[in-house]
């Protein structure tokens, strides 16, 4: 099937079986490959991207069901040569170890601020609860978002 | 003009040079490689957990489009041997995919060779295999007798290893005497027995294990890319197993996303990508599904223990008996049968106890295989240990801390050798227990904690002491050898290239490394490269486990480092007509000591050892050296956790409220990733203890096999926690650093759960079996 979607910034066409999922789209057909497989069962959000201005596990939409969408994905973050705040917040409080989460966890991270811009740490963690890292213990995660909504 | 001052960075809170890459999707996982012409592999897998193999039949999936090849295991078997292991137990043949019979659900029975992966994946779907289902055995007490089922011909009983014991009285040629132990309980004022169970968990990795393997037909050669901890151990077994030389195997460990012991293995699914691209010639992936992991990467833990405490009623510990019943699954792996040693070798914990027994038994089942899952051993010892301690409290209605203290190896017997053969190289327990104390507010804890029992809530409060044994190790106690290797060169340009074999999968070595030779050579750490996991690059290496980059992988840096100032200060004293002795390296410029002015600038020397006109007496050009840290002792670093948990009296749901963790890993490199480290140790203690477990069905079915079932902890599930720590340097290495990875698992599951059993000492409970099921929670509170 013909599909047609604005991966950052970009207008991407592409012919696709039907059963193909978003997330391999992304990663083996435009070789956006900052969105990770972390599990089979939707929990772990390694794979988080933002669709139509929502955060979206792309493990959990068929490529066709994106047809039309506009998505960011972690590689579309930064802009001009400028890390997004949560980018940086995340690099000055070591939010990440292995890394394998962290483009998901990024992007569940942006989307949370984009609805509750000061959010409390309560609010941080259950933000991110969509989300599993298995490194950090969520700590300094917590730390990276705080930082990001400028709350030190 | 004088040169900037460039800051001390070993000991600074230096924000990771790898997150740069990591943060913009732009790292690069096995799943990210491509190389052309490059076919997937998928497994088909038992869904039986005991049975032989009655009939395979391969041909609707063989003539699916896409698919290269069908491979079952009687043909992988014409180009693969039995899987090696590690140990020196004797074992049964473990082929990597099974010939005739299965013994766990999970097992592989055939491969496919496709496409794609859906393809693949399709597939091994269509492949067919009936089976005649045998009795399958998921209690190891019940394995020890041998029924329902024997799984392997050869072991009686299901022993895999039938009876080890350890500790006072049994000496190296195995003779046992009694006499002390005996002694020990006949004396004893008062015994604390309990049965515990140290259960089983899935590492979970958020990255699952993957494998490109591409065997090049006209040069002879391969090269393997895995998401393992130990490229060079990779190596040396895909070497061994294919028949090449380690000189024709290049093994790389890219970007790795965690580990937690279980990429330490060689695993079957590594074997066959060698020999499948071997046959046929082309590159071939594989990754694991989350649920295929579930079940195809080893577990960790699963324990049991009887466990005797004698002790005189002021609290003085007079012996210590555990007899350790360890569950390893089906098979041995690299090091299976080895990791419950490490459990009878630190069941000694920070005490002075007078006489232990030790035993150890290690049975098959019908499960998953286990091995190395961080702290590998240590938890379980820290666990068994400091229960009992906190159940002698109780029967002695003693403060925890005071009956700790009563039986602390004081500070002035290190190296203190342990009744379970270990040399403890530093420690202060005493000082890591009263930080501990002073940090979390023991006392005003204690108040606020009767005071919310007044209230009728059900509050806790636990501690436990643990120690560790990391910067594993000396080679006599790892059969890859226990040293690391590092090489180090000052470049033409005056920047600084430096390998490791310490192969990081988020450690940070890439950033406390180069904080090391920077302050070393008086460089800016922009100017240092650290270069890992790749076989080709790092020309000997052992990896990453044990807690030992740092401690020994750190330390060898720093000798290669140290070699190569050596020879760079004899250019500089030969450019400046100086004496060797008299030049000092600081602020990117090397000069004479007191007389700045002359120095010259880094780059300059280098450049000259490169061109050296004149080459000085006595020297070789060129600036690059290399050195094998080989440590003589572990590092045994220590600390104190201390936790307040809350149980909902109508639910018995649990939650953590405070969680204080004093932690003494020696000098610190880099405090901000020490600290992260910590953090994740607690966080896999705090799962153990709160919610993880994997759960078998009587039939060997792991009904906790996918993210669905098995819980892994959330954000939410967690406290903010308090770190605070001791320095008690090692003598063991100059940098005295003893490791910090594995350090939270250990303090933090025993702290919980006796923080649990305080909350429900009212209901006349002395101990509970982790995890902390709300449901087993409730039912003690409702039971009369």
């Amino acid at each position: 099937m013909q599909v047609s979607m604005t991966v950052n910034g970009r207008v991407r066409k592409a012919d696709v079986e039907p059963r193909l999922l978003l997330v391999h789209f992304l990663r083996e057909h435009l070789l956006l490959t900052g969105a990770h497989v972390g599990c089979d069962t939707s929990q772990c959000g390694a794979c988080t991207v933002i669709v139509d201005g929502r955060s979206a596990k792309a493990c959990t939409m068929f490529a066709v069901q994106a047809d039309g969408s506009t998505i960011t994905t972690v590689e579309g973050l930064a802009a001009n040569g400028q890390l997004h705040p949560v980018q940086e917040g995340f690099w000055d409080q070591h939010g990440l170890q292995c890394g394998y989460c962290t483009p998901g966890m990024i992007m569940s991270a942006v989307n949370l601020l984009q609805d509750t811009p000061h959010p409390t740490d309560r609010q941080i963690r259950e933000g991110i609860s969509g989300n599993f890292c298995r490194c950090t213990g969520y700590q300094h995660i917590v730390n990276a978002v705080r930082q990001a909504a400028g709350r030190r | 003009m004088a040169a900037p001052v460039l800051p001390k960075l070993v000991g600074e809170r230096v924000r990771r040079r790898e997150d740069p890459r990591l943060i913009q999707g732009r790292a690069t996982y096995v799943d990210d490689i491509k190389i052309a012409g490059m076919q997937h592999l998928a497994f088909k897998r038992s869904e039986v957990a005991h049975g032989r193999i009655r009939s395979i039949d391969t041909s609707a999936a063989a003539a699916m489009d896409g698919v290269e090849a069908v491979l079952t295991g009687a043909q992988i078997a014409e180009l693969l041997a039995p899987m090696p292991i590690g140990t020196p137990f004797p074992s049964p043949p473990h082929r990597a995919v099974a010939v005739d019979t299965v013994r766990y659900a999970g097992e592989p029975v055939a491969v496919v060779v496709a496409r794609d992966r859906y393809v693949a994946r399709d597939a091994a779907d269509a492949i067919v295999v009936t089976y005649d289902v045998l009795p399958a055995v998921v209690d190891p007490e019940l394995a020890m007798t041998g029924t329902p089922t024997v799984i392997h011909p050869d072991f009686p009983n299901n022993l895999a290893v039938a009876l080890v014991p350890s500790g006072t009285g049994v000496s190296a040629d195995g003779t046992v005497d009694d006499s002390a132990i005996d002694a020990a309980f006949t004396q004893a004022e008062v015994v604390i027995s309990q049965r515990m169970v140290n259960h089983r968990l899935v590492p979970n990795a958020m990255e699952p294990r993957g494998v490109v393997a591409h065997y090049e037909p006209g040069k002879d050669a391969m090269t393997i890319w895995s998401s393992t901890q130990n490229p060079h151990i990779l190596r040396t077994m895909i070497a061994a197993m294919t028949g090449m030389g380690q000189d024709q195997v290049r093994a790389i460990a890219p970007e790795v996303g965690g580990g937690f012991g279980a990429k330490i293995n060689i695993y079957a699914e590594e074997y066959v990508a060698a020999v499948v691209t071997r046959k046929l010639g082309i590159p071939v992936k594989w990754v694991e599904d989350r649920t295929e992991a579930f079940v195809a990467t080893t577990h960790g833990r699963d324990l049991l223990a009887y466990v005797d405490l004698a002790a005189t009623r002021d609290g003085k510990v007079l012996g210590l008996k555990m007899r350790i019943i360890a569950d390893i699954g089906a098979y041995n792996m690299l090091l299976t049968a080895a990791i419950p040693t490490l459990t009878m070798l630190m069941a000694n914990g920070t005490y002075d106890i007078p006489a232990i027994r030790t035993t150890l038994t290690e049975v098959f089942t019908n499960k998953t295989p286990t091995d190395a899952y961080r702290g590998a051993g240590r938890p379980e010892a820290t666990y068994f240990l400091e229960r009992a301690m906190d159940m002698l409290a109780r029967e002695l209605k003693m403060d925890p801390a005071e009956v700790r203290r009563r039986n602390f190896i004081a500070p002035h017997r290190f190296p203190f050798a342990t009744q379970m053969g270990a040399v403890y190289d530093s420690g202060d327990y005493e000082k890591a227990l009263a930080r501990a104390l002073e940090a979390a507010g023991w006392e005003a804890l204690r108040a606020e904690r009767d005071a919310a029992r007044t209230d009728g809530r059900l509050v806790g409060l636990g501690l436990a002491m643990y120690v560790e044994v990391c910067g594993i190790g000396p080679s006599a106690t790892l059969p890859t050898g226990g040293w690391e290797h590092s090489q180090v060169t000052v470049e033409r340009d005056g920047r600084i290239s430096a390998t490791t074999g310490a192969s990081p999968h988020g450690q940070g070595n890439e950033t406390t490394f180069a904080q090391m030779l920077a302050d070393q050579f008086g460089v800016p750490m922009e100017h240092v490269t650290i270069r890992h996991g790749d076989t080709d690059v790092v020309k000997q290496g052992i990896g990453t486990f044990g807690s030992r980059s740092q401690a020994v992988g750190g330390t060898a840096l720093h000798m290669a480092g140290s070699k190569v100032k050596a020879k760079m200060a004899k250019f500089a004293a030969a450019l400046l007509e100086a004496h060797e002795g008299d030049i000092v390296f600081e602020n990117g410029r090397i000069g004479v000591r007191g007389a700045p002015a002359s120095a010259k600038a880094f780059a300059d020397v280098a450049a000259f050892a490169y061109i050296p006109v004149p080459l000085p007496e006595g020297l070789e050009p060129g600036l690059s050296d290399e050195a094998f840290f080989e440590p003589s002792n572990n590092t045994y670093p220590f600390g104190c956790h201390i936790t307040m948990l809350e149980i909902d009296r109508d639910t018995g749901e649990p939650t953590l409220l405070k969680l204080v963790a004093v932690d003494d890993a020696g000098h610190l490199i880099n405090p901000l990733i020490v600290e992260g480290q910590i953090h994740g140790g607690l966080a896999q203690g705090i799962g153990q203890a709160m919610v993880e477990e994997a759960v078998y069905s009587d039939d060997g079915q792991l009904l906790t096999g996918s993210f669905m079932d098995y819980a892994l902890p959330r954000a939410t599930d967690f406290p903010t926690f308090e770190l605070h720590a001791t320095v008690t340097p090692t003598p063991v290495n100059p940098l005295g650093a003893k490791g910090v990875g594995e350090a939270g698992t250990l303090g933090s599951t025993p702290s919980i759960v006796n923080a649990a059993v305080d909350a429900l000492s009212g209901f006349g409970v002395t101990h509970i079996d982790m995890m902390l099921r709300p449901e087993k929670l409730w039912r003690i509170i409702n039971r009369t």
